[in-house]
């Protein structure tokens, strides 16, 4: 039990406030986004699995390894992706808003 | 500045950012940029762990690294993109679900890989608690996904004993924990592993498909706390500040959804035992008594001489894609000088927000969309209120009937308006289950058939009239 795990345990905490105190006060239409967008932000798991893969010494460690990176960058680019277009669906009625509108329909 | 120093300086910019992203996240002007902060932040931290030395070399395996990536890449990219709105509530699930399978592969492989270095038992501790909690959030996120997609049943699934089982399957785990924590054996992670499958389809069941958003956020959070525990397994803050940021962020989410169905948690992942009964029950009641039913051309006539409409959408609007005919419909009746406006109930379709979200993709205007409360206080003075795939939502048993499982729920109080025009497909009852009041009572016309079909009739008719 050593300085670095008082250290995370830190962090741990600090960051168990901070998730709390930083959701307080949401309008309930944007649960799902939010819930989304928290779904993407806990793929940062893909760094967790670069490194084992960036690690591995056995098969089975590649193997896993392998398969973590791929689920994790399938959470991160799913997440963000999903998110954005439920988002996409939030943005200002405005006559400004045909432009972009037309944009698209000339992709 | 030596290499670790500097990639860490890019893991705390990479952490700001997710907090400036959840923070935005929660106001409509800004979440759209939320997302996109956070993503940039995510490439940052996965470009840098690329530079990172692990085991004191540079990273093996960089070329399998980024095939890996780029297999999830295409698979993720066009799933996320092309996928139907609807389909959206499925999607989280899935995405959720690999990112907690991620976090226990990443803690058993990293047990593996520092077994032989004998680890101190707080570490063994944190593997198994990823591994545990990782697996329940993967195994958990396939049911809600195969619940919500419906590749079977919505309905709570009960069987004799399924408490004392779980139970049994639950304390299996914790006792496997504990022997693996004496004698730090691989083997049985790998029996921890498929025990845990077990526990997150065991847990899931019993739920009912329309508590599934509370329990997909709450999946949500247990895949961010998975996370948390990699990152101690793994000694990084940026993993340990991420995933319990989600992590309680989510189970403070959880709560404000299940508060807005007027349900505490537990009672939502609890109560479905013995749900059944209750069903079963209310549906005998129902029998033989009769509904009043009507064509579209009637529903027509009679939003014809209304003054004001209210428009309240549900799941079954989703399904029948009928967002873009319901708007066309609001501005026909509009343009004869009626007023309406759109209920939306906080849990309205299958996640909290979906209806705005559909309503918004069809350019309904945000001003016309009221929420819950502000809705009942108008709805006295309504004329019409026009149900549209909602079910559940509107059903009078949430305040009137005690042993209804939905009891407590707020609801939109259409029974209150002078006529409730009622879209159904069939007698079948909602999605939670629960047989309907509001289809018998007086006031009410239902009309059978497909809802984009019957509105698109409805808007013919109010056209040539």
């Amino acid at each position: 039990m050593g300085n670095t795990l008082l250290q995370y345990a830190t962090v741990l905490v600090l960051a168990i406030f901070v998730g709390i105190e930083i959701i307080a006060k949401v309008p309930s239409i944007l649960h799902t986004p939010l819930m989304s967008g928290s779904n993407a932000i806990h793929g940062v798991i893909v760094v967790g699995s670069m490194l084992i893969l960036g690690a591995a010494n056995t098969n089975l460690e590649e193997v896993l390894g392998f398969l973590a990176v791929i689920l994790g960058t399938l959470n991160v680019v799913g997440g963000f992706v999903v998110t954005d277009r439920m988002l996409e669906m939030f943005k200002a009625k405005k006559p400004a808003a045909k432009a972009p509108t037309s944009d698209e329909v000339a992709q | 500045m030596s290499r670790d120093t500097a990639i860490n300086l890019i893991y705390l910019v990479s952490a700001v950012s997710f907090l400036v992203a959840l923070k935005g996240l929660g106001s409509p002007k800004r979440a759209r940029q939320g997302n996109l902060v956070a993503a940039a932040g995510m490439i940052l931290a996965i470009v840098a762990t690329f530079f990172k030395h692990v085991d004191g070399h540079a990273l093996y395996h960089v070329p399998l690294i980024i095939l890996a990536m780029a297999i999830g890449l295409i698979v993720a990219v066009p799933v996320a993109r092309f996928v139907k709105m609807t389909a959206m509530p499925q999607l989280v699930a899935i995405f959720n679900g690999v990112g907690g399978g991620a976090a226990a592969l990443v803690s058993i492989t990293e047990f593996v890989h520092i077994k032989s270095t004998h680890p101190a038992t707080y570490v063994t501790l944190e593997v198994l608690l990823g591994v545990l909690i990782g697996t329940v959030s993967f195994s958990g996120s396939a049911i809600a996904f195969a619940k919500l997609q419906e590749l079977m049943t919505g309905r709570p699934v009960t069987y004799p004993g399924q408490q004392a089982i779980n139970g049994v399957v639950g304390l299996g785990a914790l006792a496997l924990i504990i022997t693996i924590l004496v004698g730090s054996s691989t083997t049985l992670l790998w029996v921890l592993l498929g025990l845990s499958f077990l526990l997150g389809i065991a847990f899931v069941l019993p739920i009912g498909g329309a508590d599934v958003p509370v329990l997909i956020s709450l999946l949500n959070s247990f895949t961010g706390l998975a996370v948390a525990a990699s990152g101690f397994t793994l000694g990084s803050n940026l993993l340990i500040v991420a995933g319990t940021l989600v992590g309680a962020s989510g189970i403070l989410l959880t709560r404000l959804m299940s508060a807005a169905m007027g349900r505490s948690l537990p009672n939502i992942l609890f109560s479905a035992f013995g749900s059944v009964v209750t069903a079963s029950g209310e549906s005998a009641r129902a029998d033989g008594r009769s509904v009043r039913s009507g064509s579209p051309e009637d529903a027509a006539i009679l939003l014809g001489y209304a003054s004001r409409v209210v428009i309240i959408p549900g799941y079954g609007l989703a399904v029948a894609q009928a967002q873009h005919v319901v708007r066309e419909l609001a501005e026909e009746l509009e343009k004869k000088g009626i007023e309406v406006f759109f209920a939306i109930h906080p849990v309205a379709g299958r996640m909290p927000g979906h209806m705005n979200v559909l309503l918004a993709e069809a350019n309904v205007p945000y001003e016309q969309l009221k929420e819950m409360d502000e809705a009942n206080s108008e709805l006295a003075t309504t004329d019409v209120a026009l149900v549209v795939g909602a079910n559940d939502t509107v059903n009078p048993a949430a305040t009137d009937d005690k042993t209804s499982p939905i009891y407590g729920m707020p609801i939109i109080h259409a029974d209150l308006a002078e006529n409730v025009l009622f879209f159904k497909r069939s007698m079948r009852p909602g999605f939670a289950g629960i047989e309907n009041e509001l289809l018998y009572n007086p006031k009410t016309t239902l009309v059978f058939g497909d809802a984009k079909d019957t509105l698109t009739k409805i808007l013919a008719s109010v056209k040539t009239s």
